[in-house]
C-alpha cells in the first residue's frame, strides 16, 4: 500500500474516537433533560454542570480530531 | 475546492526586525493577521466596557445592563464554583473569558480565528495552570501533594488512585489546550467546507445534463452552512464559558484543598 493512502486511511480511523464522544455527549444531556422535567425548578442551578460535563467528555473526542489532524499534516 | 485549511495561514503584516531574548532564543516579533485579530478583541473590550460604563446611571441603560450582566454572571460563577474567596480570582476569570469570548465572536466575522491556533489557546491553558500551581503551593505549601492523594482513600487503593490522579493532572492543560484549538479548528474546517460544496456542485450543475442534480445538492449544502453558522456563534460563546468554568474549578481544587464544601 502506499504510504499516501495509508495516511488517508489512518486519519479516517482515527475519527472513529468521536463516536465514544457523541455517546457520552447525549446521555449526559438525556440525563439532564430527563432530571430536568422530573425537577424543572432544579434544572436552572445545573446548567454550569451539564455544561461542565459535556466540555469535558467532549475533550476526548477533540483528541480524536486532533489525532486526525497530527496524521494527515505530518 | 478552495483549500480548508488556508484560513488557518499566519501571515505577517508588518515586518518587525527579529528579537533575542538571552536563554530563549530568536524571536519574531512581526504583527501577523494572528496578533491584529488579537488587538482587536482586547481594544472591542475594553472600548465596549468604556461605552457601557460612560453614562453611569442608578437605573442603567440598555449598553450598561448589557455590559453588569456579562460582569454579574462571571462573579456569579466565580463565587459559586470557588466559594467565598472566588472573588480573588473574579478579575483573571473574567478577563481570560472576555478575551477568548471576543476572539471567537471576532474569528466569525473576519477571516482569521486567533484561537484556531494552538500557540494562542497553549498559552492560556499554561498561563492557567501556572496560576493553579502557584496558588497552591502558595497557600497549601507541602499539603499541596492532598490534591493527589484523596481523603478517606484507603492506602491500598492510592496505589492505583495517585498516579490516575497525577496523569489527570498533567493532562489537564493539554486538554484545555486542545478543546478551544479543536472546536475553533473543527468548526471553521466544516463551514469552509461546506461553503466549498456550494461552488463545486454548482460549477456541476452549470455543465447542464445529469449534472443539474447539483442543484438541489448546492441548496442543502447552502442551507448546511447557515445552520452551522448559528451553530459557531453559539461554540464561540460555550467554549468561552467552559475554559472559564474549568479555570474555576481548577482554581477551586487548589485553594479549597482538603476541605469540601
Amino acid at each position: 500500500m502506499e504510504a499516501e493512502a495509508a495516511k488517508f486511511i489512518g486519519a479516517g480511523l482515527a475519527t472513529l474516537g468521536m463516536i465514544g464522544a457523541g455517546i457520552g455527549v447525549g446521555t449526559i444531556f438525556s440525563g439532564f433533560l430527563q432530571g430536568a422535567t422530573r425537577n424543572p425548578s432544579a434544572a436552572g442551578g445545573q446548567f454550569t454542570n451539564l455544561i461542565l460535563g459535556a466540555a469535558l467528555t467532549e475533550a476526548l473526542g477533540i483528541l480524536a480530531f486532533v489525532l486526525g489532524l497530527l496524521i494527515l499534516f505530518s | 475546492m478552495a483549500d480548508p485549511m488556508h484560513q488557518f495561514e499566519v501571515t505577517k503584516i508588518v515586518d518587525l526586525p527579529d528579537f533575542s531574548l538571552p536563554g530563549v532564543g530568536v524571536i519574531d516579533m512581526s504583527i501577523t493577521n494572528s496578533t491584529v485579530a488579537m488587538f482587536l478583541a482586547a481594544g472591542l473590550i475594553v472600548a465596549f466596557f468604556a461605552l457601557s460604563t460612560a453614562k453611569a446611571a442608578v437605573v442603567p441603560g440598555r449598553l450598561q445592563l448589557l455590559g453588569e450582566g456579562i460582569f454579574g454572571y462571571i462573579d456569579n460563577l466565580t463565587t459559586s464554583i470557588i466559594g467565598h474567596e472566588g472573588r480573588k480570582f473574579f478579575p483573571f476569570i473574567f478577563t481570560l473569558f472576555l478575551f477568548i469570548l471576543a476572539m471567537n465572536i471576532l474569528g466569525m466575522f473576519l477571516v482569521f480565528t486567533a484561537t484556531s491556533q494552538l500557540a494562542v489557546t497553549a498559552t492560556l491553558a499554561v498561563m492557567t495552570i501556572l496560576l493553579v500551581l502557584v496558588i497552591g503551593v502558595m497557600r497549601n505549601g507541602a499539603n499541596m501533594y492532598k490534591l493527589f492523594v484523596p481523603a478517606g482513600v484507603p492506602w491500598y487503593m492510592l496505589i492505583l488512585v495517585t498516579p490516575i490522579e497525577i496523569i489527570s493532572f498533567v493532562l489537564r492543560p493539554v486538554t484545555l489546550a486542545l478543546r478551544l484549538f479543536g472546536n475553533m479548528l473543527g468548526g471553521h474546517v466544516a463551514l469552509k467546507v461546506f461553503a466549498g460544496f456550494v461552488v463545486s456542485l454548482g460549477a456541476l450543475a452549470a455543465g447542464g445534463g445529469v449534472g443539474l442534480l447539483g442543484i438541489p445538492a448546492a441548496a442543502l449544502s447552502l442551507g448546511g452552512v447557515v445552520a452551522l453558522t448559528a451553530l459557531e456563534f453559539l461554540v464561540a460563546f460555550l467554549q468561552a464559558f467552559v475554559f472559564a468554568v474549568l479555570a474555576c474549578v481548577y482554581l477551586n481544587d487548589v485553594v479549597n484543598l482538603g476541605h469540601h464544601h
